[in-house]
C-alpha cells in the first residue's frame, strides 16, 4: 500500500519539477499548469503515504532520518502549494521541487517511505519534537526558496535582461516581505522544536552533539535575520543572501541526522 | 445560402491619406449598416484608424461586393475604380478567418493589442447582423478572447512608456502606494507619467526648467512642481524617477541618488532616464537597490516583448483557424438546416395524421395511457429521423451538402425550402 502511494506521489513531483523548468522557456501555456497540477496530485499521493504509514504504525511514525525527511518533504510542498496555486508564484517550484524529488528519493532510499518500525523515544515527544522543527525548516527551506527567486530578479533587473518580461517573477518587494514573514513565522516553530529538544536532553543528562550545534546555528542565523529585517531596517539582497546561507545549514542538519541521532 | 461577404481595407495595403478618407465614428458605421439592413443585408461595419471594413450576408455575393464597394468608394469620395486596388474583397471562410485574425489582434500594427476587440464588440452592436453575422461576430468575440487567454499574445508591453511602467511594477509590485518624480516636464515624460499614473502610482513631483511648464503638468497630475536645482531634496520621497530633459549633462547625479538610498531604508529605487543624452549618471544602477534604464534598455525589453507577441502569434492563428473552421461546418450546415425543417415537419405530420386516424380505436385508451402512446410514436419519429439528420449535417461540411439535401426533398416528396411542405402519403 505504502509503496503504492510513492511511486505515483514520485511521478507527479518529478513532472511538476521538469514542468516548472518547460514554464520558464513559454510562461502562460500548458507547462505552468501541469506543474501546478503535478504538484497537486504528488502532494495528495504523499498526503495518503503519511496517512497510510501512520495508520499502519499506531503511534508517530517518522522516528528514523528517513522517516523526518519524508515528513520534511510533505512540509515543504504543502508550504509552497499555497503560495504556488496563484500563476505569479508558480516559479517558486522551480526552486522548491528539484529539492523535494532529491530528498524524497533520498527518504526513500533511506526506507522513510516503508512502514515504519520501532523507536525508543514516546510518541508524543517525537511528534511534538520531530513535528516543531520540521515544521520550522520545511517553512525556512521556503523562505530560502523565495530569497533565491528575489536574487534571481534582482539580478535580471540590475543585468538589464531585455528577456525579463517573458519570465515573469512576484515583484522585489513582495519576494522581500514574503521571505520575511515566512522566516518570523517558522522561527517560532524551530524555537518551540528546539526547546523541546534540550528540555529532554537535560532530562536524559544527554550531551550536546555537532548537529544540535548547527541547528542552534541555523536558528542564530535567522535570528539575526529577523533582527536585521525588522529590527535595523536590512532589505534586498543583503538579507536574501543571509536566508540562502541558513539553507545550507538546514541542510546540513538534515544530512547530519543519520551521523548523530540515527547511527 | 446566405453568403458572407467582406470588403475592406487596412494599413498593409491603403496608405493614411485614403484610410483617413475612409475611416467613420463608429456611430455613423452604424448608420451605414443599417442604411445596408434596409436594402436587405445583414451588415456591420468596422472602422478603426488602421481598417476599414464592411461584413455583409445577402444571398447574391456579387451584389453585395458591388453595394459594399460603391458604399466605400462613396465614404472616401473616390471613383470606385480608383479604391478598387486597395480595396481586398474576401467571401466565406476566408472572410470569416480574417475577422477571427483581427479579433485575436493577429492582423493588427501591434500584434495582440487588446482595443480591437473592444472595437469588434461596438461595430456588432452598432451595426444591423441578421443569423449569419450574429453569429460570425459573437465567434469572432469568442476567438479575441480565446487567443488572448491561451497565448500570451496581448500580455507584454508593446511600447517604450508601458515597458517602464511594467518594469516598474516588477519592483515595486502594485504602484497604488509609488510615488513618481518626473524630471523633465516635456511630452516624453508626461507619457511615461502618464503610464505609471494609469497603474496606480502618483506623480508627487514635476522638475522641469521652465517653471510654468512643471506647474502646468503638476497641476494636472496633482503634484507640486520643485526647482530642478532642488532634485537631491525629492529623491529620497519618491520610488521611481522619470528623466527625460534635454540637458546637454547629467542632471540626476550618482552621489545624490547615493545619498538618497541611504535614507529609504533599503526601499529600492526604480529610474527611467528616457533623455538622449542621458540624464541619469549611468553609475547609478551600481548602487545597491537602484535600478537604472535607459531608451536602450527599454526598447531592448519592448523589442523582446515584441518578438515573444509573434512566437505567440502563431499559436493565437490556430486558434483563428480553428474557429473559422468551426464557422465554416455551421455555415454550410445553413443549406441543409431548410430541408432538414422539411423532412421532420414531413414526419411529425405523418404521425400526427396516423394517430388522428387511429382516434376512435383509442377512445377506450385513459389519458396516461394516451400520453404514454404520443410520447412513444414520437420517440420513433425521432429515432427514424436521428441517423439522416446527423448525416445531412456532416455531409454539409464537405461539399456534398446541397445534392444530400436535394435528394432528400426528392425521397420524400418534400416542398421547397420556402417552406412549402411536401405531400402526406395516403395509405
Amino acid at each position: 500500500m505504502v509503496e503504492l502511494l510513492f511511486w505515483p506521489a514520485l511521478v507527479a513531483y518529478g513532472e511538476a519539477a521538469v514542468a516548472f523548468a518547460g514554464a520558464t522557456r513559454r510562461p502562460g501555456g500548458r507547462a505552468g499548469r501541469l506543474a501546478t497540477w503535478g504538484v497537486r496530485v504528488g502532494w495528495l499521493a504523499q498526503t495518503g503515504l503519511l496517512i497510510a504509514q501512520a495508520a499502519g504504525a499506531g503511534r508517530f511514525p517518522w522516528t528514523t532520518w528517513a522517516g523526518s525527511l519524508n515528513l520534511f518533504v510533505w512540509l515543504v510542498v504543502s508550504a509552497y502549494l499555497f503560495w504556488g496555486c496563484r500563476s505569479r508564484f508558480r516559479l517558486l517550484g522551480l526552486a522548491v521541487m528539484p529539492l523535494a524529488v532529491i530528498l524524497f528519493l533520498l527518504a526513500y532510499a533511506g526506507g522513510g517511505t516503508d512502514e515504519a518500525g520501532g523507536s525508543r523515544y514516546s510518541s508524543l515527544f517525537l511528534a511534538v519534537h520531530v513535528g516543531l522543527v520540521s515544521v520550522g525548516f520545511a517553512g525556512l527551506t521556503l523562505a530560502a526558496a523565495l530569497a533565491s527567486l528575489y536574487l534571481w530578479q534582482e539580478r535580471r533587473l540590475k543585468r538589464h535582461e531585455s528577456a525579463i518580461l517573458r519570465v515573469p517573477l512576484p515583484p522585489l518587494l513582495t519576494l522581500d516581505e514574503l521571505t520575511a514573514r515566512t522566516i518570523a513565522v517558522s522561527l517560532p516553530a524551530l524555537t518551540l522544536g528546539i526547546a523541546v529538544g534540550l528540555t529532554r536532553l537535560a532530562r536524559d543528562g544527554g550531551r550536546p552533539d555537532a548537529l544540535m550545534a548547527v541547528t542552534l546555528a541555523a536558528w542564530g542565523l535567522y535570528g539575526a535575520f529577523l533582527i536585521l529585517r525588522f529590527g535595523l531596517g536590512w532589505r534586498g539582497r543583503r538579507v536574501a543572501y543571509v536566508a540562502v546561507a541558513g539553507l545550507v545549514l538546514v541542510l546540513a542538519v538534515h544530512f547530519g541526522l543519520p551521523l548523530t541521532h540515527f547511527s | 445560402m446566405t453568403a458572407l461577404v467582406l470588403i475592406g481595407t487596412s494599413y498593409r495595403i491603403a496608405p493614411i491619406e485614403l484610410r483617413e478618407k475612409m475611416a467613420v465614428t463608429e456611430e455613423r458605421a452604424g448608420e451605414l449598416a443599417r442604411g445596408l439592413a434596409a436594402d436587405g443585408f445583414e451588415a456591420v461595419c468596422l472602422s478603426t484608424c488602421n481598417r476599414t471594413e464592411l461584413y455583409l450576408a445577402a444571398e447574391d455575393p456579387a451584389v453585395a461586393e458591388r453595394t459594399g464597394v460603391a458604399l466605400l468608394a462613396g465614404i472616401a469620395g473616390l471613383e470606385m475604380d480608383e479604391v478598387l486596388p486597395r480595396l481586398y474583397r474576401l467571401h466565406d471562410e476566408a472572410a470569416a478567418l480574417h475577422l477571427f485574425r483581427v479579433a485575436g489582434g493577429l492582423d493588427s500594427l501591434v500584434p495582440g493589442e487588446a482595443e480591437i476587440l473592444g472595437q469588434v464588440r461596438g461595430a456588432a452592436e452598432q451595426g444591423a447582423p441578421g443569423r449569419v453575422l450574429d453569429r460570425l461576430f459573437s465567434q469572432a468575440l469568442h476567438a479575441g478572447k480565446k487567443a488572448r487567454a491561451e497565448t500570451a499574445i496581448g500580455e507584454s508591453p508593446a511600447s517604450v512608456s508601458s515597458a517602464a511602467a511594467v518594469l516598474a511594477e516588477q519592483v515595486f509590485g502594485d504602484l497604488c502606494s509609488s510615488s513618481v518624480l518626473l524630471v523633465g516636464a516635456g511630452k516624453v515624460g508626461e507619457l511615461a507619467a502618464r503610464s505609471l499614473a494609469s497603474r496606480g502610482a502618483h506623480i508627487a513631483f514635476v522638475a522641469g526648467r521652465r517653471r510654468e511648464r512643471a506647474e502646468e503638468v503638476a497641476r494636472e497630475f496633482r503634484g507640486q512642481a520643485v526647482a530642478i536645482d532642488g532634485l537631491a531634496e525629492v529623491l529620497s520621497q519618491v520610488d521611481v524617477v522619470v528623466s527625460s530633459t534635454s540637458a546637454p549633462g547629467t542632471v540626476v547625479r550618482s552621489q545624490d541618488v547615493a545619498q538618497a538610498v541611504g535614507g529609504r531604508r533599503g526601499r529600492p529605487l526604480f529610474l527611467i532616464d528616457l533623455a538622449v543624452p542621458r540624464d541619469v549618471a549611468p553609475g547609478v544602477n551600481e548602487i545597491d537597490g537602484c535600478y537604472l534604464y535607459d531608451i536602450d534598455d527599454l526598447e531592448a525589453v519592448v523589442a523582446e516583448t515584441l518578438a515573444g507577441r509573434r512566437r505567440e502569434a502563431e499559436r493565437a492563428e490556430e486558434i483563428a483557424s480553428e474557429e473559422a473552421e468551426r464557422f465554416r461546418v455551421w455555415h454550410a450546415s445553413l443549406d441543409v438546416v431548410p430541408a432538414i425543417a422539411s423532412l421532420r415537419a414531413w414526419a411529425e405530420g405523418v404521425r400526427a395524421a396516423e394517430l388522428a386516424k387511429a382516434d376512435g380505436r383509442l377512445a377506450q385508451l385513459s389519458d396516461g395511457e394516451r400520453r404514454v402512446v404520443e410520447t412513444v410514436t414520437a420517440a420513433i419519429v425521432n429515432k427514424l429521423l436521428h441517423p439522416p439528420t446527423v448525416r445531412l449535417k456532416e455531409a454539409a461540411a464537405t461539399a456534398d451538402g446541397s445534392s444530400y439535401a436535394d435528394a432528400v426533398r426528392d425521397l420524400f416528396g418534400l416542398g421547397d425550402d420556402d417552406g412549402s411542405q411536401g405531400r402526406i402519403p395516403r395509405q
